[in-house]
């Protein structure tokens, strides 16, 4: 396979003049107002859909179906009190939620929503920017939406968005891994980094798509990670109801916390997004030949296949029950990285030739039996009171073993 | 390349946020928003990666030192509760601070020598531009530094792996103490 060039954008291609940075404008304005737009939707959506699956009516109130329930809310929470609690670190408590919006809104300039329009004859891509780091982005992004979350529960000055925060960090931090490894598997099979070369090297029909090419494992791990890294159920311990209140936002109050509210859905919907430009295709389907309107269907696919994933994402809360911590963690460490380290070593291996796939094939498999008594010989280890973390297959622990353990008592 | 206006107005942007971030770093008495400040400094030198056209360092400047090595920082200030105003007024060290004075001239004062008088200002603001040439053929950057790194440069780019993940296992071997030794399979 020969790799490919990022061509990059082929508006920029003859020199910038004033209607190039028009079109440049435009492009982000739309695309900036598409995703608010999709947001509001989004929100009214997941509250349908759940309410639906849960025999109940959800809102109706406001507009035909009650679509314009989030506008109404959030008009409310724009006239409500702003609250900053008197422990709460002023500056970071105001930065907070501009932290988590913004990376939000950055990631989505990559994702191609459909091919290339010719205005004004001007050619540009239907993507904000087709940057040569292309779906690096994302993970630059991903990496700088943790702050929000971790500099919001610290700077609450209270007990329970301190441990949201300190459950997001380790959260997020430890499904990156993962989440790098998949999209490494993508980017070997590509020969670039750039996501408009990515949709177009999975043009020509479904049995293309990188869900596919690369086996169906990349995707689920994908799809595993980046939900553990939008704190969606059932990963979401960083805002456990049950447990932490309201988890990171629990002292928020008005425009701050419809940020953060904003921000959430606008990343689900980032991430369905990006989901379908990785294995998915992108805007890639049937086009029916009907004169000036062939820009349109590619736009048609990519919204169909987006509403797919926004659709599993509402679903998955209202079928999966939340993870423990700790389970949480052993999914990340114990069983996705590995994997997709394993599964990267075989896509580079396959991509060479059949002999050195086999033969990593055949590695992997001795490194997971080593891997899995490795682990055997983890969970069973006694532990003496001076070791630093209890067993793992018995926590939560009995009272009177943490208490021993604590304190310390009979060595 | 020569430089142009709009390039000037990326390093000044780029040059700002570098110095205002590092100057918050060691201003800030709170240890979070030193933290925060560094996010800054680092989010400015990625900016002026992407001036010079090394797109690939400044990626990998977001993802590994502003998306995770400040987040072990905020991670550890949390967790041992250090955000408490530190007194700095008694010296743990004496002689410290005109050492540490002596330091920074010595270094500053080096660096602006270097500059005036070695070859190394041009006044371009890439040496590349957004086309490299590698092995005769004309690649974008990105191909060029991954070529790179994976044939020319394969020896010194594992070496620095296998180092990494040496440092991290006798790190975890020196932190984890355990009583019972039976197996002898730590870490």
């Amino acid at each position: 396979m020969s790799v490919i060039l990022a061509a990059g954008d082929p508006l920029y291609v003859l020199g910038v003049d004033v209607t190039v940075v028009v079109i440049a404008a435009i492009k982000v304005l739309v695309a900036f107002a598409a995703l608010m737009g999709s947001v509001t939707l989004m929100i009214w959506f997941e509250r349908k859909v759940i309410s639906d699956m849960q025999s109940r009516i959800g809102p109706n109130r406001w507009g035909p179906f009650g679509l314009l329930q989030t506008l109404a809310d959030g008009i409310k929470l724009f006239f409500k009190e702003d609250l900053i609690p008197a422990q709460a670190d002023r500056f970071t408590f105001k930065l907070a939620p501009y932290l988590a919006l913004i990376p939000a809104l950055i990631t989505f300039t990559i994702v191609p929503v459909g091919n290339s329009v010719t205005i004004a004859g001007h050619t540009f891509l239907l993507q904000v920017a087709d940057t040569p780091i292309g779906i690096l982005l994302l993970l630059a992004m991903s990496g700088l939406s943790v702050y929000g979350v971790i500099l919001a529960g610290w700077s609450s000055g209270s007990k329970y968005p301190l441990i949201s925060s300190v459950r997001a960090s380790a959260q997020m931090i430890s499904y990156e891994a993962a989440l790098g490894m998949t999209v490494v598997t993508v980017v070997l099979a590509t020969g670039s980094l750039s996501t408009h070369d990515i949709v177009a090297s999975q043009a020509g029909g479904f049995w293309n798509w990188n869900l596919i090419r690369l086996g169906v494992v990349p995707f689920v791990i994908f799809l595993i990670a980046i939900t553990a890294e939008l704190n969606r159920p059932p990963f979401d311990v960083v805002e456990a109801e049950s447990e932490l209140v309201g988890g990171f936002h629990t002292e928020y109050s008005s425009l701050r916390f419809a940020l953060f509210f904003l921000a959430e859905f606008m990343n689900t919907i980032t991430m369905s997004a990006v989901m379908v430009t990785l294995f998915f295709g992108g805007p890639s389907g049937p086009v029916p030949n009907i004169p000036h309107l062939e820009w349109l269907f590619p736009i048609l696919w990519f919204l169909g296949k987006t509403v797919a994933f926004c659709f599993a994402y509402v679903w998955f809360r209202a079928a999966l029950p939340r993870f423990r911590y700790d389970q949480l963690m052993d999914l990340g460490w114990k069983r996705l990285i590995p994997l997709s380290l394993a599964w990267m070593l075989l896509v580079a291996g396959f991509l060479v030739s059949p002999a050195w796939g086999f033969s990593l094939a055949a590695i992997s498999l001795l490194g997971s039996v080593a891997l899995t008594r490795a682990f055997e010989i983890g969970t069973t280890r006694e532990v003496g009171p001076d070791a630093v973390l209890p067993t793992v297959g018995e926590r939560p622990l009995p009272p009177y073993v943490l208490r021993r353990l604590t304190d310390g008592e009979d060595n | 390349m020569t430089a142009t206006v709009p390039d000037l107005l990326v390093f000044l942007a780029a040059a700002a946020m570098v110095v205002v971030g590092a100057i918050g770093v060691i201003t800030f008495r709170n240890p979070v928003h030193s933290a925060i400040s560094l996010i800054l400094t680092l989010l400015g030198v990625a900016v002026a990666f992407i001036e010079q056209e090394a797109h690939f360092l400044a990626a990998v400047q977001v993802i590994v030192y502003a998306g995770a090595i400040v987040v072990l920082f905020l991670f550890v200030i949390m967790f041992l509760g250090v955000d408490e105003r530190e007194d700095v007024t008694v010296e743990p060290l004496i002689g410290q601070r005109p050492l540490a004075y002596a330091s920074v001239f010595v270094t500053v004062g080096g660096i602006v020598a270097m500059l005036s008088r070695g070859g190394w200002v041009t006044g371009a603001s890439t040496v590349t531009g957004p086309t490299a040439v590698y092995n005769g053929s004309t690649v974008d950057n990105v191909t060029a530094v991954g070529q790179s790194v994976f044939t020319t440069y394969l020896f010194a780019f594992e070496a620095t792996a296998a180092l990494l993940i040496i440092a991290v296992v006798g790190a975890v071997v020196l932190a984890r103490r355990e009583r019972s030794v039976e197996g002898g399979e730590s870490a």
